[in-house]
């Protein structure tokens, strides 16, 4: 069996000064966000008015995907329609190698990561150039992202400026984040000159017009999509939104709960192509429609990839994107990694202490606790845990079912480990004595003293 | 006089009596007649929270059993109380006995404001203290306001301590951070698990307290292993211990 | 062909999988515009990394335009706003959206400003090259006094999507923060990003 989260993350805990910083860095963004949500009046109802844009969007999708369609492709977009990564990954291929493209620029596409697309073209003779600068960075490292709005929170600038110096060659000890940038921004650009066709991801579809919307700070979907003639966007289908107006919501909701800004820099509202070019919009399920036929789980579709339950949660901060093994971490990567494969993330719904703090910040106001607790039953029911567990638990079940053996083995466990010698008790099998002390165990439990009380009282009486 | 029936989860009754006594005192003093009814073992939220249902489930049906009869049902836990709050639907089948459990059943301290009505207890507790606001009780329960929404600001617990006398309620930098705890969590994950709570006893005695309390013996349990451990210069005491104490 | 096959498969399987209806809620009000549309919406910029300008009239815009270029060391400018004296470089001259590398300054008029969020809002239809408010290394906004709104529910009454072309907020110069969280101005667009309000 292969190590699970929790082995993943004790050793990137077990580097307690770099899980302190990789903490702070990320309690950082969580108080922006908190203090930019503060200062929207009626924070609190417009998440609830996206949730329930999302909600009845769910129950239209397919409607608003053909709209979508009708008015992107009246626009000169072509639409496309994969129904799993491989076919998404032919069909870009097939858009860029039918017009001679080998060199492409990308702006974040989370879709494109799910898809594997990137070593997908590059077997194929296509250069790829991700033009974010984080993503930049985890791809010059040869890296997954580990966040999905932060992908290179992990690394420190030190690191940043070594790997510069190798692949940029920008000067040995260079580690100043602004000339880092600027290194980057001199060689980007060469590459956005280059690039014969740009992709990007989408944010949002608008079904009532047609646009295209992507939200970034850099600028790097606009550079991609405006120097070289063809544009290809990205999307689940679950990106669909009614209206031009429900962006309003949406677009107060994104940049403050994912980076604490009011708006992202650009906020680019894409219909047809460039003057002269072509603008292709993929549009992929890869799982989504079984997601959302899943009355439990299809609430999570509602997701706009903000990073907010991310960056607030304590788990995530102190374990890192690696250690959930799957493109989306964090408790939104928890729901879509084990809704995907539930054997090969066994472990993920157990990387949460359930504390409720993703929900809270959720823009779009997923449960997303208890969707973790959720996939826990699920988990739990196809025999997750092995037989060790599912039996402990059955003992568990049973003892405390019984009040007579509920008083016995408390009254025993308690008397041996009074007694047990500390070697005994510290073991190896005792994972909570591990870092910390045994709770004390009294003699008498509290029922034992309530009913000795209760008599003294009544004979004082 | 209200009569109010003890629920006393399995680990507060066998780890920790004083705490099930002190909240029985509390009650009494502030006028309410205590029965501990003993055909009570645990809610079932070990099994639950692990996903077990099927093993919860029967726990589930034998709490309501026991705690239909009464009028109002007062436990010294947050995460306890919201078990059979938030919970219970899908475990117990639906009917009255369930509506009414899951409306009488309330956590110490909101028993305390919102239906004895009391704004400031009588006390005296000279003391720096730190308090933990265990996740289930502050986000589930809405025992106050969490930091991440946009709401006015409050908290039951925080209320009731801050009104005794000489009691210094120390303010932390992350005032509602996860301690790390979250029942299997503890051991399945216990790297992070024991990472977090190191990080909320450093807060808490960077502020300066000398003691840290909460509304979750659970909570409190494992921050105290890992302060214990370390030799940290803070103790720990349950809430309904503070006010009894104080009180008294 | 697959495509279209995979199309009705995709359809099919969300229609299938579609829950019952649920109502599209109405949106929020607007908010109020400021007492201060203009001082509201200059600390936005501001906030946002932006450098706003207050001009009194379009008479002294051409000049104030022309002193932003000299101290930003600007040789090559292009404007899209008709101001005499400013700007070298012709848009429409330009054979292709490669000779936009080297623009130094762009001038480009906005409909609209948002209170809320220093955003500006961009149609890049009339312009020749649709990129040049992110190739250009500085960029500079124009809008009207008289044309703040309150928020982004305002901003969307009046924003018109008829027809294809490239439409956008922009808010502030480009940034980043992708290394160690480190606010860096001038990522991949404009270095700088003022804004003329005018009026």
């Amino acid at each position: 069996m292969t190590a699970g989260h929790a082995e993943r993350a004790a050793r990137f805990a077990a580097d307690e000064p770099r899980a302190h910083w990789h903490d702070q860095a990320l309690w950082f963004v969580r108080l922006k966000r908190d203090r930019m949500a503060q200062a929207v009046p009626g924070w609190e109802e417009l998440r609830e008015r996206a949730a329930r844009i999302k909600a009845h969007t769910r129950s239209h999708l397919a409607d608003y995907l053909e709209q979508f369609e009708r008015n992107a492709t009246a626009h000169g977009a072509v639409v496309h329609w994969a129904r799993d990564a491989e076919e998404h990954n032919a069909i870009v291929h097939r858009i860029l190698s039918g017009r001679g493209v080998t060199r492409l620029v990308k702006s974040k596409s989370m879709l494109t990561e799910e898809c594997h697309l990137n070593p997908y073209l590059e077997a194929r003779g296509i250069e790829v150039v991700d033009t974010d600068l984080g993503e930049r960075i985890v791809q010059l490292a040869g890296e997954p992202p580990s966040h999905i709005v932060l992908p290179a929170i992990h690394k420190k600038k030190e690191e940043i400026g070594e790997l510069f110096h190798d692949k940029l060659g920008t000067p040995a000890g260079l580690a100043d984040p602004k000339q880092l940038t600027e290194a980057a921004r001199g060689h980007l650009r060469q590459k956005f000159l280059a690039a014969q066709a740009g992709l990007t991801g989408v944010n949002f579809a608008v079904a009532e017009t047609g646009a295209v919307v992507v939200c970034t700070n850099e600028g790097n979907a606009d550079m991609g999509t405006s120097l070289p003639p063809i544009h290809v966007a990205c999307m689940g289908v679950e990106k669909v939104i009614p209206r031009a107006r429900d962006l309003g919501v949406f677009l107060r909701l994104l940049a403050r709960s994912a980076t604490g800004q009011p708006v992202t820099t650009y906020t680019s509202h894409f219909q047809g192509p460039i003057r002269g070019g072509e603008l292709h919009v993929v549009i992929v399920d890869n799982g989504r429609s079984r997601l959302l036929a899943d009355e439990t789980l299809r609430g999570s579709l509602a997701c706009i990839r903000c990073g907010a339950c991310m960056n607030t949660c304590p788990v995530f901060r102190r374990s890192g994107g690696y250690s959930y093994d799957w493109i989306v971490p964090g408790p939104i990567g928890i729901v879509l990694a084990t809704a995907r494969d539930p054997v090969r993330h066994a472990s993920l719904p157990m990387a949460s202490t359930l504390c409720g703090s993703c929900d809270a910040v959720c823009p779009v106001r997923i449960p997303l606790h208890d969707l973790i607790l959720a996939r826990r039953r699920s988990a739990a029911r196809a025999g997750a845990g092995g037989l060790a567990k599912r039996l402990t638990m059955k003992v568990a079940g049973l003892v405390l079912g019984s009040r007579t053996l509920y008083v016995l083995a408390g009254k025993l466990a308690r008397g041996v480990g009074r007694r047990a010698p500390r070697g005994l008790l510290y073991g190896r099998w005792n994972a909570w004595g591990r870092q910390r002390e045994l709770p004390p165990l009294p003699a008498e439990s509290f029922r034992e003293r309530w009913r000795k009380e209760r008599a003294r009282e009544v004979r004082r009486g | 006089m209200p009569r109010v029936a003890l629920f006393i989860p399995c680990y507060v009754d066998q780890l920790y009596p004083a705490v099930g006594l002190a909240t029985a005192r509390l009650l009494e003093r502030l006028g309410c007649e205590v029965v501990f009814p003993e055909e009570q073992t645990c809610c079932g939220q070990p099994m639950a929270n692990a996903g077990f249902d099927a093993d919860a489930a029967p726990l589930a049906r034998r709490f309501v059993e026991v705690f239909a009869p009464y009028e109002h049902v007062v436990c010294p836990s947050g995460s306890c109380t919201s078990m059979v709050r938030n919970h219970y639907d899908g475990l117990v089948p639906a009917g009255p006995g369930l509506e009414r459990v899951k409306r009488s059943t309330y956590e110490l301290c909101e028993f305390l404001v919102d239906v004895l009505g009391v704004t400031r207890l009588e006390g005296r507790y000279p003391h720096k203290v730190g308090l933990h606001q265990s996740c289930h009780g502050l986000r589930e329960l809405g025992l106050g306001t969490p930091s991440e929404r946009v709401l006015p600001p409050s908290s039951k617990v925080a209320g009731l301590l801050a009104g005794l006398e000489g009691l210094e309620l120390v303010s932390l930098t992350r005032p509602d951070e996860c301690c790390g705890f979250g029942g299997t969590f503890a051991v399945a994950e216990e790297a992070v698990s024991c990472l977090m709570g190191r990080d909320r006893i450093a807060d808490h005695v960077q502020a300066g307290a000398e003691i840290i309390t909460g509304t979750d013996v659970s909570c409190l349990m494992h921050l105290e292993g890992l302060a214990r451990r370390r030799r940290e210069p803070v103790t720990f005491r349950h809430v309904a211990e503070i006010l009894a104490e104080a009180t008294a | 062909m697959r495509s279209s096959t995979s199309r009705e498969d995709i359809l099919s399987a969300l229609r299938a999988a579609e829950p019952p209806a649920v109502p599209l809620p109405e949106l929020p009000e607007p908010g109020p515009l400021p007492a201060d549309p203009v001082a509201a919406f200059e600390l936005s910029v501001r906030a946002v990394g932006g450098e706003p300008v207050r001009v009194p009239d379009a008479a002294a815009l051409p000049g104030l335009v022309r002193a932003l270029a000299e101290r930003l060391g600007a040789r090559r400018v292009a404007s899209a706003v008709d101001l005499p004296g400013v700007g070298d470089v012709d848009l429409q001259a330009l054979p292709d959206p490669h000779a936009l590398e080297g623009i130094d300054l762009a001038i480009l008029p906005g409909l609209f400003g948002v209170a809320e969020n220093g955003a500006v809002w961009v149609d890049t239809r009339p312009l020749a090259h649709r990129g040049v408010f992110v190739v250009a290394q500085h960029l500079a906004l124009v809008v009207r006094a008289s044309e703040i709104v309150s928020d982004l529910h305002a901003a969307y009454e009046r924003i018109d999507l008829a027809g294809p072309g490239l439409r956008l907020f922009v808010s502030g110069p480009s940034k980043t923060a992708d290394i160690e969280q480190a606010l860096v101005i001038g990522a991949h667009g404009a270095r700088s990003c003022t804004v003329f309000v005018v009026g």
